[in-house]
C-alpha cells in the first residue's frame, strides 16, 4: 500500500511492522510524531505492544534495555539533547548486547538553542558500540527499521536509524508500506539466547574483572566487523521480498567519475541532482552516499572512490579541533592504499542551514580547480 | 517538476492544505514531497508550506527558492510580505479573496486568480464564523486552475485526510473548483 507520510511516521510504521513489543520514549522536537503515532497504535490495538511512559530519555533507554533483556523487541526514538541524556545507557545497550533499535532525528546540539538538523548529536555517540544507519528518504527510514532489527538481533548489537530534522522528519513523501505478512516472513520473532526470566535466573551486566572484560570488548568488535557483510546479505534478501535493495553505501554515477562527492542523509540525495546537472554540462561527477556509518564501510568506500582522481566529502558535522567526521573516515580508509585520490573536506548545513544543489556545484568547482585543498576545512555558506 | 509555495497564517490549516493536495497528487501516481516551513509555528503568524510534484522520484531535499506557483490562503499577507519572492515568470498566484485579481496590483508577469474560499467555508460551516477553515476550499480552486488532479482524487484525499465534517469539506472543495 502506498501512503503519503512524514519521515517520523516512517519510523513509527517501521517499528509497528517489526512487531515491536515494548516502546518507551520521551517526547522532544523534532521527534514527537514518532511516538505520538506509536502510542495511538498501541491504544487502538494496531500494535500489540507495551507503551511505557517515562520521565526522561535516560529512563526511556533503561526501560528498553530491561525489556530487551526479558526477550522483548524494544524500540525508542529521540533527538539531540535527548540522545545526549541517553549516553550512559547507550553503552549499556551495546556492552550488554541488547539489540534495541532507536530512531534519532538529527538535531543540532544546544547552545545556541536549535531544533534544526545537523549530525553532531548522533556522531557524538559514534564510539558507543551502536550500528548507525543514515537515511535519505522516508522509504529508506521505514525499510531501515525492519532491516536493523534483523541485523541487530542476529549479532546482538543495537542500531540507530538516523534522519535529518525537518527535511526528512517533517517532510511528506510517498512510501510503500509493506504487508505485515511479508515483514513477518523477513523478520522472525526475537529469540535471544539468554533472557531475564524467573524460571531460569541470570544476572546481566555484573562486575567484570580485568580477567574477562577485555574479551567482552574483543567479541563486540569481532561481531561489529560482521555487520557490513550482514547488511548486504539482509539487504539483498529484503530486495527479493520487497523490491528495494538496502546496502552499506549507495553509489551513483561513480564508475567513470573524475570527482566523487561523499555524502550522507538528505544531502546525499540532493547531491544526485547536482551530479545529473553537472554531467549534462560534461563534468564527470559522481556521488557516494554513506548509509552505514558504524561500522564504517571501509572496503566499499575504498573500492568505489579509489578509481576517481578526486574525492570531496561533505560533512554536516564537525569534530572541533579536527575535521568533518566523514572526511576523517574517508581519509583513513584510503591511508596506505596504492591508488590514493586527493581528498577535500567541506562543512555545510550546521544547525539546519539548507544544503542545496548549488552548494554541491560550488564544491565540485572548488575541488576540480585545485590540486589540493588550500584549507584543511572548506566552509560552505558560512558568514565570516 | 512543479514546485508550489503556500502562504497562510498559523491556525488556518495551510500545512494540511498542502498535505491534502500531495495525497491527491499521489493517488494519480505522481511522486510528491510536501513540507511545512522548518520552524516553530504560532497562531496568526505567517506560515509557509511547500509541495514538489513530478512523474519521477524527487531527490532534491533542499527548500524551494523558485516556486512555479504560489497559493495565498490569507489575502492580508499580500500586503504584509512579498508573496512573489523567487516566483518564476509566468507563475500563477491564487489568492483566497472576494476581490478581483486586478485589485491586488501584482506584477504583470504573473497570472493572478482569486477565489472566495472564505465565503465557501462559511457557507459549509467549516470552522467558526470568526475563524473559518478555508484550506479544503482553496485546494479545490488550486486543482482546477493549475490542472493538477481530477476533482475525484481531491475529494478522495479530503475524505481520508480530514477527520471532521469530511463531506462538508468535500462540498466546499467542489464549489471552489466550480467557481475557480
Amino acid at each position: 500500500m502506498k501512503k503519503v507520510i512524514m519521515g517520523n511516521h516512517a519510523l513509527s510504521y517501521g517499528a509497528m511492522l517489526s512487531r515491536s513489543q515494548v516502546i518507551a520514549a520521551y517526547p522532544i522536537t523534532p521527534q514527537t510524531q514518532v511516538v505520538e503515532l506509536l502510542s495511538e497504535m498501541c491504544a487502538d490495538g494496531t500494535l500489540e505492544a507495551k507503551f511505557i511512559k517515562v520521565e526522561s530519555e535516560h529512563s526511556a533507554m533503561a526501560a528498553c534495555l530491561g525489556a530487551s533483556l526479558a526477550g522483548a523487541r524494544a524500540f525508542t526514538a529521540t533527538s539531540a539533547q535527548g540522545l545526549a541524556l541517553m549516553h550512559e545507557m547507550l553503552h549499556w545497550a551495546s556492552g550488554g548486547r541488547m539489540p534495541v533499535v532507536l530512531g534519532n532525528i538529527n538535531r543540532a546540539m544546544a547552545p545556541g538553542w536549535s531544533i534544526w538538523s545537523d549530525q553532531n548529536d548522533s556522531l557524538s555517540e559514534r564510539d558507543t558500540g551502536w550500528i548507525q544507519f543514515y537515511c535519505s528518504s522516508n522509504q529508506e527510514v521505514l525499510d531501515s527499521v525492519i532491516q536493523a532489527f534483523k541485523v541487530s538481533e542476529k549479532l546482538m548489537i543495537p542500531s540507530m536509524i538516523i534522519l535529518d530534522a525537518f527535511s526528512l522528519s517533517h517532510t511528506y513523501e510517498v512510501v510503500e508500506i509493506p504487508e505485515q505478512e511479508k515483514v513477518d516472513g523477513y523478520l522472525p520473532p526475537f529469540k535471544p539466547p539468554f533472557r531475564l526470566t524467573t524460571e531460569e535466573p541470570h544476572a546481566f551486566g555484573g562486575l567484570t574483572s580485568p580477567d574477562h572484560y577485555m574479551e567482552l570488548r574483543y567479541k563486540l568488535q569481532k561481531d561489529m566487523e560482521k555487520v557490513p557483510a550482514l547488511v548486504d546479505e539482509t539487504g539483498r534478501e529484503y530486495e527479493k521480498i520487497f523490491g528495494r535493495r538496502l546496502s552499506q553505501v549507495d553509489d551513483y554515477r561513480c564508475d567513470d567519475a573524475e570527482l566523487i562527492l561523499v555524502t550522507s542523509g538528505t544531502a546525499g540525495y540532493t547531491a544526485r541532482v547536482a551530479v545529473d546537472e553537472l554531467r549534462e554540462k560534461g563534468i564527470k561527477a559522481g556521488n557516494l552516499r554513506i548509509r552505514l556509518f558504524r561500522p564504517f564501510p571501509f572496503e566499499k568506500v575504498r573500492q568505489i572512490v579509489s578509481s576517481a582522481p578526486k574525492v570531496a566529502v561533505l560533512d554536516r558535522n564537525i569534530s572541533y579541533g579536527h575535521h568533518g567526521i566523514f572526511y576523517q573516515e574517508v581519509k583513513s580508509a584510503l591511508y596506505g592504499q596504492t591508488a590514493k585520490p586527493t581528498v577535500f573536506g567541506f562543512i555545510a548545513g550546521l544547525g539546519g542551514r539548507d544544503i542545496t544543489k548549488d552548494h554541491f556545484k560550488e564544491i565540485v568547482e572548488y575541488a576540480l580547480s585545485k590540486d589540493k585543498a588550500e584549507e584543511e576545512i572548506v566552509w560552505i555558506g558560512v558568514k565570516k | 517538476m512543479i514546485e508550489i509555495r503556500f502562504h497562510g497564517r498559523g491556525g488556518q490549516g495551510t500545512v494540511v492544505a498542502s498535505k491534502i493536495l500531495a495525497d491527491a497528487l499521489a493517488k494519480e501516481g505522481n511522486y510528491v514531497q510536501a513540507y511545512p516551513e522548518f520552524g516553530v509555528e504560532r497562531r496568526g503568524a505567517p506560515v509557509f508550506a511547500f509541495i514538489r510534484v513530478d512523474n519521477k522520484p524527487i531527490y532534491d531535499k533542499s527548500k524551494i527558492y523558485h516556486p512555479d506557483h504560489v497559493v495565498v490562503v490569507d489575502p492580508t499577507l499580500v500586503e504584509a510580505i512579498d508573496v512573489t519572492e523567487g516566483l518564476k515568470d509566468g507563475g500563477y498566484i491564487i489568492i483566497n479573496s472576494d476581490k478581483k485579481p486586478e485589485d491586488f496590483k501584482l506584477p504583470s508577469n504573473y497570472k493572478v486568480f482569486t477565489v472566495d474560499a472564505t465565503e465557501i467555508a462559511v457557507k459549509h460551516q467549516l470552522g467558526t464564523l470568526a475563524a473559518p477553515i478555508v484550506n479544503t476550499a482553496i485546494t479545490g480552486a488550486v486543482v482546477k486552475i493549475l490542472k493538477l488532479t481530477k476533482l475525484e482524487s481531491l475529494a478522495e484525499a479530503i475524505r481520508e485526510g480530514v477527520p471532521n465534517k469530511a463531506e462538508d469539506n468535500v462540498k466546499a472543495a467542489i464549489e471552489a473548483y466550480e467557481k475557480a
